[in-house]
Parts: structure tokens; sequence; C-alpha cells
């Protein structure tokens, strides 16, 4: 059941070679055995997998399978599902017991998926090495020294740790593609709109997206076609025929035109990543793909604007913690001020504190322009960068994250060195593209990620990359030692 | 443009924040820095540019306003921290 793609764990499944209880229970014990020295996970609840397991085996008897029918998934702990502790790593939702499904969960409770835990992850998403968690830091599985990344952390070590066949993250401005690149896993965020935000907890709602992590494009590509389509009870969600995600993996590539930005290439990147990501792109010559190189010169603006309607975005979506109608409530208190002031001082931790206090800067009388407005200017230039480069080439790539997985505690106290980690992933948040992270080769035995950046609604153009170059090399391959 | 204690103050409760003198010491050479890094988008003149709010630049849709959720008072109830009558509880507002 180890290291089995999820097409091959369904055609099991489907053959009786063995059951959903069975395959439940074996990835179960492997959380049991391996989870307290990673922390990968919030909460486990078995009886609930194993009655969700139960269940699957019944649907598949009654031979009402589809593709992940049985198959257990874990999901980060962002996504409300009912009846299970729902915290998104603060605090503030410690004893949150959802009341209702998002439309994630709900989409995978649907066709009989199994929910195996609920993963660790950044507060409130905020973080890009998984040490902002009210419930401790998550440990890579590659080197329990070094950061996973973040801010889904928790599902990262869980699929590279093989603790999970798969799991869902979601990404504000890397945080599916830079724990996917330090962990060595192949991970997507769709385009804005595609997968239904309802009951997802909102960070920065016109940047937040949910997608999948797991071993290959190929897998990648089945849980995307469960988690995508339409959803009324989100009102940024897309109104468009749902794709068939796995249709396409195997199109020949050649011909296929590769953008590479300059701007990716010169300072902040690690030399030894960018031999292994050049190596990558020569790679794909050889399997027929042209290389062009193209700018995407207002890049170097992505963070400073990100770092405005990101906090902005949040301040608002936070300030329903208020400790008045669910989540933490101070003990003590004299009046309704000083109840909201000392439960959301309690309550919420240090990072997710400073982008509030930046946000209701930025969005303060008197700053509105100078900042918002700015911000969202630039948002369009660097969307428009984008558009420009697309006119000369079908898929842009580059490295995922700056370097590989850094040691834990080495830039927890400068947030402005953790922030470069998504130097190569917000801007595709700014502008609502699609882009994935897949395995490349290793430096000293730490994974390196390399991003594939496609148009809007081109997910099936960067699967189809992705899966030729995984058919072609076995870095997707390798799990970490001391795993099995 | 820079962030002075009293400012963060100032923010601070407009965020319904409490920050002890000693986090307001700590917090500020923190905001000062991310300020800095923000301050970089003034480099570029974008006076012509229209602001991006969604992605997609696609509009609010509408639809009916129509009850979906039913009887979901009790269970919405049971997640607050102080509930009575099937009211919220919160410390007297109004003498």
């Amino acid at each position: 059941m180890l290291n089995l793609s999820l097409k091959k764990l369904s055609q099991a499944l489907e053959k009786k070679e063995f059951t959903s209880v069975e395959l439940t229970q074996f990835f179960l014990n492997r959380v049991k055995k391996l989870n307290p020295s990673l922390n990968a996970f919030i909460t486990v609840d078995e009886a609930k997998s194993m009655a969700m397991a139960e269940k699957s085996d019944q649907l598949i008897q009654a031979g009402k399978k589809t593709m992940l029918t049985g198959i257990p998934i874990a999901q980060k702990d962002i996504f409300c599902s009912e009846g299970w502790k729902t915290t998104c790593g603060s605090k503030m939702l410690e004893n949150f017991i959802s009341p209702y499904d998002s439309t994630v969960i709900h989409k995978f409770n649907d066709i009989g998926a199994v929910n195996l835990g609920k993963t660790n992850m950044d507060e409130f998403a905020m973080g890009s090495s998984n040490e902002t968690s009210y419930f401790g830091p998550v440990r890579n599985p590659w080197d329990l020294n070094c950061v996973p990344g973040g801010s889904s952390g928790g599902s990262a070590a869980a699929v590279a740790a093989r603790l999970a066949p798969a799991a869902t993250g979601t990404d504000t401005g890397g945080s599916i593609r830079q724990p996917a690149s330090l962990c060595g896993f192949t991970g997507l965020k769709p385009t804005y709109g595609l997968v239904s935000r309802y009951g997802m907890i909102a960070f920065a709602s016109s940047l937040d997206q949910a997608g999948p992590m797991a071993i290959s494009a190929e897998d990648c590509a089945l849980m995307l076609d469960v988690m995508t389509g339409h959803d009324e009870k989100d009102s940024t969600s897309l109104d468009r025929k749902k794709e068939n995600y796995s249709n396409f993996l195997d199109k020949k590539i050649d011909g296929l035109r590769i953008g590479i930005p300059k701007e990716f290439f010169e300072d902040g990147l690690n030399s030894d990543v960018q031999k292994v990501i050049q190596e990558a792109l020569r790679q794909y010559e050889k399997l027929g793909a042209k290389i062009i190189d193209i700018s995407l010169p207002n890049n170097h603006l992505a963070i400073p604007a990100y770092y405005v309607i990101a906090p902005a975005e949040a301040s608002s979506n936070l300030s329903r913690y208020d400790g008045v109608r669910y989540g933490y409530r101070t003990k003590e208190y004299d009046d309704l001020m000083d109840m909201y002031f000392k439960t959301r001082q309690e309550g919420f931790g240090d990072e997710v504190k400073r982008r509030i206090l930046i946000g209701t800067y930025v969005l303060s009388a008197g700053y509105f322009d100078a900042y918002y407005l700015k911000a969202q200017k630039i948002r369009r230039l660097i969307s428009n960068d984008f558009k420009l480069a697309y006119e000369k080439c079908d898929i842009i790539m580059g490295p995922s994250a700056p370097s590989v997985a850094f040691k834990s505690g080495e830039k927890q106290e400068d947030p402005l060195a953790m922030y470069m980690q998504d130097i190569f992933t917000i801007s595709t948040n700014l502008a609502g593209l699609p882009a994935m992270s897949i395995p490349a080769g290793f430096i000293n035995e730490l994974p390196v990620g390399l991003q594939l950046i496609g148009n809007h609604f081109e997910e099936t153009k960067i699967l189809n990359a992705a899966h030729i170059y995984q058919k072609n090399t076995d870095w997707h391959l390798k799990s970490p030692k001391g795993i099995d | 443009m820079s962030i002075n204690k009293e400012e963060i103050k100032k923010v601070a409760h407009l965020a319904r924040i409490n920050v002890s003198k000693v986090e307001v010491d700590q917090v500020e050479k923190k905001l000062v820095g991310i300020l800095a890094l923000i301050e970089k988008m003034q480099e570029v003149n974008t006076e012509s540019i229209e602001p991006m709010s969604h992605a997609l630049d696609i509009n609010q849709p509408l639809r009916e306003d129509k009850v979906t959720a039913k009887d979901i008072r009790d269970k919405s109830l049971a997640l607050a921290p102080h509930s009575e009558q099937s009211l919220f509880i919160v410390p007297q507002v109004i003498e």
C-alpha cells in the first residue's frame, strides 16, 4: 500500500485486493508511529476515519465506486469539517468543532473518500515554515532539524513521509508550492476561483485558493477532478464548465514553449538551486520543449504589494474573532471592550497580530490610497506582465523557492527573511494563475522544486508538462530515509 | 512613511488588540522593517493604472435571497462561549 499512486490504490480497491478499512488502518498506523516526531497532524480521530472507510467499502461493494472512493486523504485544518475540530492552527479556534462541511470536504465525502485527519499549519495560514502554529512546529521528514515550509506544512510532511497517499492544502502566497518544494513532492495551486472557498477559513480572500498535494502530477490531476467546480456558496467561484484534468496527461510536449523569466534567476536565488533548475530545463529540451527568454519586470514589486493586500484582507477577515459567537473568549474582563481586547491579545499569535496591525494601518484613514489602492494597481501591472509573457510562451518555469529547507528557528525572528521564501510564488497568486511545484533534484539530500506556471485555466497544460517530466525522471518517487 | 509607538497603539486600538509596553517595543522594530519593504511600491508610477481587486476582473454575482440552511439556531448557539435562552451573552453594554 505504501508508495502506490492514487490510480493503483483505486485499482486495488476495485479488484478487492484490500479494503478501504485495511487501507485506512494502514495509514492510521503510520500516523501513530511517525506523527510524534513530525507533528504533521493536529487532529486524528481513528473511530471517525474507520467509520468513513466502512461506508466507502459499502459503496465499493454496491458498485458505486469512483476514482478516489475509499482512499484516505489528509485534510489541512483550514477546511471546516462537520463534527471535526477545525483549528486553523490557532488558539482562537482550539476547541472549535465545525457545525458544517466546507465545499472541499463535502466533495471528498460525497465520493466516499476517507478523512484521515486534520493537518497542522501556520496559524491562519500565515507563515512559510509552519512555526507559527499554536500546536507546535512541523518537522521536515528529510531532516527533522529543518522546517517543512508553510503554511501547509502538516500536509507537506504527511505526504512526504507517506502518512497519507495525498493531502489538501491552500495557497495564498505559496503555501502549497513552497512546502512541496521543501518536502519533495508535487503540489498544485489552481486558477483563482476554480476551487470553492466556502468553509475554508479565510486569510486573504482575493488570493486564497485550495489545491492538491500528492506524490505525482497524475495524483494531483485526480484530486483536482474532485475538488473543482462552480459553487453558489462562494461568490468568487467561477461559473464555467468543469474540466477533466486527468485526460490530457500523456500528450506529447514537442514544441512546447517554456518561458524563463530572467527575474527568477537574479538576486536571492541560491546558486545550487539554480543548477538543479537549469538541469531540469535541459531535460525539458531533451523532451522536445523550446526554452524562451522572457521578462516579468514588475516581479520585484510582488512581495511589497502582497504585504499590503494580504494583511489588509486578513485584518478585515479576522475581525470576526471577537469571543462572542464562537472560538476563544478570555477568562476575566471588566466590560465588552476589555473582553474584545484581551480575547484577541490572548487568542492570536505574534505573526497573526503583526499582520492584523499592518493591515489595519494600511487601511486606516489617510493611508488607503498610498498603500491599498497603490498595491491593487501594482497587482494589475504584475498581471499585465504575465499576459504579455504568454504571448511568447505556453508555460513559464523557474524555481519554486529560493533555497532548500532551512533549519528550524533560523528565520523565526526575522519576518522579512521569512517573507522572501515566497519571492517566486507570490506573483502568481496576485495574477490568479495556476502553478505547480514538482521535485527536480536534491542538494545535500534536501529536495528542490521546479515551478510550472500556466495561463488562466491551463491546469491541463502544466499537469501535462509535469507528468511527461515525471515519466522520464524519478525525482518525485524518492522518499526520505527512516520512514519505513 | 514609517510607524512610531504612538501610531502602533492607535492601530492596535482600532484592531481591538491589547499590546503591552514590551510588545509595542518588539512590534515597532518589525513593523518598521515591513513598512520599509512595502515602501518599494512608491518607486513605480501607477497613475493611469486601474486597481485590480479580483484576479480575473469578475464582478460580484447576484442570487435570490432565500434560506437554504434551516434550523441551525441551536447548533450555532452551541458554539458560543456563553449563551442563554437562545441569545449570545456579552457583558452589559447599556446601563
